[in-house]
């Protein structure tokens, strides 16, 4: 297996982590999951800067969005998967 | 070559040391792994005089400050167990400290005092700075000469107090850095050594699951009572808008973080899998309740927080970082562990560890924490980590409030 594109902390997340410089729209990432090491591609429908999140599957306008199993806040618009996810699209449940 | 070969002979004595590091033991049992005569300031006045002097006795270190004039209530308190506890603290060997008057002086040295290590306080007022100065520099060339003659001694690596604080995060502190250093502790806690962990503020979002690592439901409670306590008596009291902007920072949303939660959960990372902390420390206090993980309530500002850790005693400090911090401590090395290879393409001369391996599946965690223990015990035997050769000595006292 190749160096992954994107890495998944635990199966449960909705969002994906970008570990690689200068990725463009249209790339077949190699995912990985790191909690059990099982890996899926997924195609990134966007640039997204390294250390950035990706969608991994469709999210709807006040769900809640998972990473390390946890969640980590709410979408305040819609995102397709494949789609940057970040301060745009996502906002602490918190303050 | 000679770089080439030092660097040869250090891991041997690592490999043939088998945890071992050669470390100073100070009067009062504790070990340090640097050897400072201390130059400090009681008060902002005195920094003059104290740096005056560090720069007389070429060796020794003045720790200037801001504050220590007409503070009161828990907040001189706070003072004053910062500035004992960072003369205390086994790095250092001897100190000098100046004041602007007699009687506060004398209260930081009886405190210090009590370790057995040699210090001496001046008093501004009725000399003034070129007599203190004078007077001070005579001590200071003594203890210098006198440390310098020191011997250090094989010590097990139980005998290390390892502290940790991350900053400037991003996601991969989250994936890489942070899990690195929770591996360390994973390791080494159950070895006997002390460690320590803090950022009150950037643990809301995962508030429940700091809660539940603590060694019993009642110092989880306690936890809570000072996580609930910062919440209601610093944010709620002085927020005018929704932190967006201070909690993620601007340089962690541009490292990709964007919510207090995702931050929090990447923070924690740090305390590994399996240890549990065994207490909750008010900020800069000494941990007593032997071996083991500790809570230590501090700011999230970087400065602020490792020099509390510094002051509690604590003798080498892990830093995660994600898009790039430069923070160092003069008495407490701070080595810099990332696994963004951005980061360590743009700024590799703050770095000490690169595990950005990890992201690439190159390196487990598992070896990526046997490499912190490496640099850890190269650390405690000598070698100067990045901030300490680049002259980072950032020494900032945390203020509770507005001097009287």
């Amino acid at each position: 297996m190749g160096a992954p594109h994107l890495l998944v902390h635990a199966k449960k997340d909705t969002v994906g982590v970008v570990v690689v410089e200068d990725l463009k729209a249209g790339t077949d990432m190699l995912c990985v999951v790191t909690e059990d090491d099982s890996s899926f591609r997924l195609k990134a429908k966007m640039n997204v800067p390294i250390g950035h999140k990706i969608a991994l599957v469709d999210i709807k306008k006040g769900d809640t969005v998972w990473k390390y199993g946890q969640d980590i806040g709410q979408a305040v618009a819609d995102i397709k998967k494949g789609e940057h996810v970040h301060v745009h699209n996502l906002k602490t449940k918190r303050w | 070559m000679a770089a080439r070969t030092s660097r040869r002979s250090i891991r041997t004595s690592n490999r043939n040391g088998h945890g071992t590091f050669l470390g100073w033991r100070r009067e009062n049992g504790r070990v340090g792994v640097r050897n400072h005569v201390v130059i400090l300031p009681l008060d902002d006045l005195s920094n003059a005089a104290c740096e005056a002097v560090a720069n007389t006795i070429k060796g020794t270190l003045a720790l200037p400050h801001h504050y220590g004039r007409l503070q009161f209530g828990a907040d001189l308190d706070l003072h004053f167990r910062t500035l004992i506890g960072a003369g205390s603290n086994p790095n250092v060997a001897a100190v000098v400290v100046i004041g602007i008057e007699d009687g506060w002086t004398q209260r930081v040295v009886d405190g210090i005092a009590k370790t057995g290590k040699p210090v001496t306080g001046f008093g501004i007022e009725g000399t003034g700075d070129l007599g203190t100065i004078a007077k001070a520099s005579r001590v200071a060339k003594d203890y210098l000469q006198w440390a310098s003659e020191l011997r250090r001694e094989e010590c097990p690596i139980s005998e290390l107090w390892v502290s940790t604080k991350c900053g400037e995060s991003d996601t991969t502190t989250g994936l890489a850095s942070c899990p690195t250093v929770g591996n360390m502790y994973d390791k080494l806690i159950p070895q006997g050594i002390y460690g320590v962990f803090g950022e009150t503020s950037e643990i809301t979002g995962a508030e429940h699951i700091a809660e539940a690592r603590a060694a019993t439901p009642e110092i989880g409670e306690k936890w809570y009572r000072v996580w609930k306590a910062y919440q209601d008596e610093v944010i709620e009291a002085h927020k005018v808008d929704d932190l967006s902007e201070s909690q993620p920072t601007k340089g962690n949303i541009a490292g990709g973080l964007t919510t207090i939660e995702e931050k929090a959960l990447g923070n924690l990372e740090k305390i590994g899998r399996t240890c549990r902390y065994i207490d909750v420390l008010a900020p800069a206090e000494t941990p007593s309740k032997g071996p083991g993980l500790y809570y230590m309530d501090t700011s999230s500002a970087a400065a602020e927080c490792v020099t509390l850790m510094a002051a509690a005693g604590f003798t080498v400090h892990t830093f995660p970082t994600g898009q790039g911090n430069v923070i160092g401590n003069p008495i407490l090395p701070v080595i810099k562990i990332t696994g963004n290879p951005r980061t360590v393409r743009t700024m590799s001369e703050h770095i000490d560890l690169d595990v950005s391996g990890i992201l690439r599946r190159e390196m487990t965690l598992d070896e990526a924490g046997d490499a912190l223990i490496d640099m850890i015990l190269r650390t405690a035997n000598g070698r100067l980590t990045a901030a300490e050769a680049l002259g980072h000595r950032e020494f900032v006292m945390t203020k509770l409030y507005r001097s009287a």
